[in-house]
């Protein structure tokens, strides 16, 4: 049992708040994902978790217990390192038994382990080589496959894939969830890719200047970002945004009329994503900007009253720079946004 | 160098360029080898060769000299002492220096840059100014006149070029790996033991040997602080007015091969360390 509770963990660096107020609960076995940009403070949190780094406030409990006292060692977490940290003095298997070694288990039952990851990782070719003499996405298998078999409660991954091309990278995103699964580990798992992030999560965590957005499954986080960041940051492209204004019992956004939520604001802010607009006879006017085919799709940009606005169009629509086309959302896909707070409503 | 200045297609500028930059290595080797190899040739001479004119440009490999050396009394007592300062010194500069050294790179506490500062500071009061006060502590403690007290000040030089060395070493060493480390069961010490040590005990090696070669190389401590335990330095400083020359140069020759041979031997370490990429 290796459930991880995050109790108002708070980490400055001196003047520098990296990480404020972070509440969050991972399940015995969950895959739990870590999103945001560059610097939110992903890292920072995986070190505090891993003991690497000591929060300013907060505490931490693994399966029960809390841990944030504890040296590294005895949290019983492995950890994948952004940078991999391979031992350069050492060879691959040593580097992926070095765990093994520690805990002083028999040869044989290190070579077999070491064996078995690596074999998982495709680099059992690779045994007998130094990390001088690897590639940056081997050194970074290595750097999973040393995890991996410490067969951990807990792992811990700094953006364990990034280096990969993106075939391998699929590949390895299967056998790593299938792996976890099978082992029973609970994992935190930082990417900056989100579509990593959604097809391998059981929720995810999105960050944005130390602080958790939003913590929910993929598709929720998709589907109802519960605030304006979010929904600028998942989906690519990102959700549009419209200013909304009251107008009777209805919500008029640039010049069509839809049915929005209950509420004392008289401004609100309206938003779509770009594949749940249609082209019909009438709804938002949009003025055609650049027209990208994708291959399967055409992403069209467009402006409407001079916001920026993106839709996800049939390939086969032909389309000119300067049309003006009319655009309808589909109803159950719209959101709604506080302009003030920038929450969902 | 000589490659990029001949591909410009500036032939002419390059070859003479070339010219001086080529005599210029050899007058520098020259500067360094000629006394040496002189050195040389004398210490393998036998002592009228030594004492006679003209001088021979080759050796004739007598080890007259040298026994003459080895017989000399009190010699073989300061080479041991010379080379039992030497140890001491640096086992006891890397033991202090290499924790220092460690600590400066991996932690931060207040008055570090201070601290950092002082170990260079050390080096800015001339020995002279010490060794005065010094030579009346050691006497008040009874550290005067023996092996280790002579060490202690020795350690004292060398400490400085230890702690900075090995500060850049370990600096050189990502914490990262470490960490690692850590996080696969190791302890701060076993992490230090598996995964830092190896990868430092190069350097190490180089700054024991700098350290080993400081305490050989020096003189004035030496000279103040020991009478009778006199190492291979002081003792020949001692003896430089009345010894015959052939003594001299075979004396010479001793001091100057183990700085040698160490220097060769550490030289990779050396131009890391200060920042010569030499390859
Ligand atoms: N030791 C430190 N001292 C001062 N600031 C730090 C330190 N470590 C991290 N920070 C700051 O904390 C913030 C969060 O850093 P962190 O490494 O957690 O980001 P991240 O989300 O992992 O980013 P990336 O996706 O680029 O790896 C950054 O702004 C960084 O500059
Ligand atoms: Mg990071």
């Amino acid at each position: 049992m290796a459930e991880i509770e995050i109790k108002n963990v708070a980490k400055n660096f001196g003047a520098y708040e990296a990480l404020s107020d972070i509440n969050l609960t991972i399940a015995d076995q969950e895959f739990m994902v870590l999103l945001g940009a560059s610097g939110c403070g992903k890292s920072t949190l995986l070190r505090i978790i891993a003991g690497l780094e000591t929060a300013s406030s907060g505490e931490v409990w693994i399966g029960g217990k809390r841990i944030d006292h504890l040296a590294p060692k005895d949290r019983g977490i492995a950890m994948v390192f952004q940078n991999y940290a391979v031992f350069p003095h050492l060879t691959v298997f040593e580097n992926i038994g070095f765990g093994l070694r520690m805990k002083k288990l028999p040869n044989e039952v290190v070579r077999q382990r070491v064996e078995k990851v690596a074999e998982l990782m495709h680099i059992e070719m690779l045994l007998s080589r130094y990390s001088g003499e690897l590639s940056g996405g081997q050194r970074q298998r290595v750097a999973v496959a040393r995890a991996l078999a410490m067969e951990p409660d807990v792992i811990l991954m700094d953006e364990p894939l990034s280096n990969l091309d993106a075939l391998l990278r699929m590949e390895m995103r299967a056998e790593l969830k299938g792996v976890l699964a099978e082992s029973k580990t609970t994992a935190i798992y930082v990417t900056h890719d989100q579509v990593e992030a959604m097809s391998m999560a059981d929720r995810i965590s999105v960050m944005h200047q130390g602080k958790i957005i939003q913590a929910d499954t993929p598709i929720q986080v998709y589907r109802n970002p519960s605030a304006k960041f979010v929904a600028s940051f998942i989906g690519n492209p990102p959700m549009n945004f419209l200013p909304a204004s009251r107008s009777g019992t209805k919500w008029s956004v640039a010049g069509a009329k839809f049915t929005g939520p209950e509420t004392k604001i008289d401004i609100l802010e309206f938003a779509v994503r770009p594949e749940d607009l249609k082209s019909a006879d009438n709804g938002i006017c949009a003025t055609v900007k650049i027209v990208e085919p994708l291959g399967a799709h055409l992403l069209v940009t467009c402006t409407v009253e001079g916001h920026l606005f993106r839709v996800v169009m049939d390939s086969d629509t032909s389309l000119k720079t300067g049309q003006i086309i009319t655009l309808a959302p589909q109803a159950n896909r719209i959101r709604w946004f506080d302009p003030e707070t920038a929450l969902a409503l | 160098m000589s490659e990029t200045s001949s591909n410009n297609g500036a032939r002419p500028v390059g070859s003479g360029a070339k010219l001086v930059y080529v005599s210029s290595v050899v007058l520098l080797c020259a500067w360094v080898i000629v006394p040496i190899y002189f050195l040389l040739i004398n210490t393998l001479s036998s002592p009228e060769t030594v004492n006679s004119f003209p001088k021979s440009f080759f050796p004739e490999f007598d080890f007259g000299s040298l026994h003459f050396f080895a017989e000399f009394s009190g010699m073989i007592t300061a080479l041991k002492n010379s080379i039992t300062v030497a140890l001491l010194t640096m086992t006891m500069s890397i033991l202090i220096g290499a924790p220092a050294g460690y600590a400066l790179s991996r932690f931060d506490f207040v008055g570090k840059n201070l601290f950092r500062l002082l170990i260079l500071l050390t080096r800015a009061f001339p020995l002279p100014l010490l060794a005065l006060p010094l030579a009346v502590m050691f006497i008040q403690t009874g550290l005067d006149d023996t092996t280790f007290g002579l060490s202690l000040v020795h350690t004292t030089l060398a400490i400085p070029f230890s702690v900075l060395i090995t500060f850049s070493l370990f600096s050189g060493i990502p914490l990262e790996l470490e960490e690692a480390a850590w996080t696969l069961g190791c302890t701060r010490l076993s992490a230090f033991r598996k995964v830092v040590l190896p990868l430092i005990l190069p350097g190490i090696t180089a700054s024991a040997i700098f350290a080993f070669v400081i305490s050989w190389n020096e003189v004035f401590a030496a000279a103040v602080l020991t009478i009778e335990n006199r190492t291979l330095t002081a003792f020949l400083l001692q003896n430089l007015g009345t010894s015959p020359l052939h003594l001299k140069f075979a004396g010479g020759f001793i001091l100057v091969m183990p700085a040698l041979i160490f220097i060769f031997a550490v030289r990779k370490y050396l131009f890391a360390m200060w920042g010569i990429a030499n390859r």
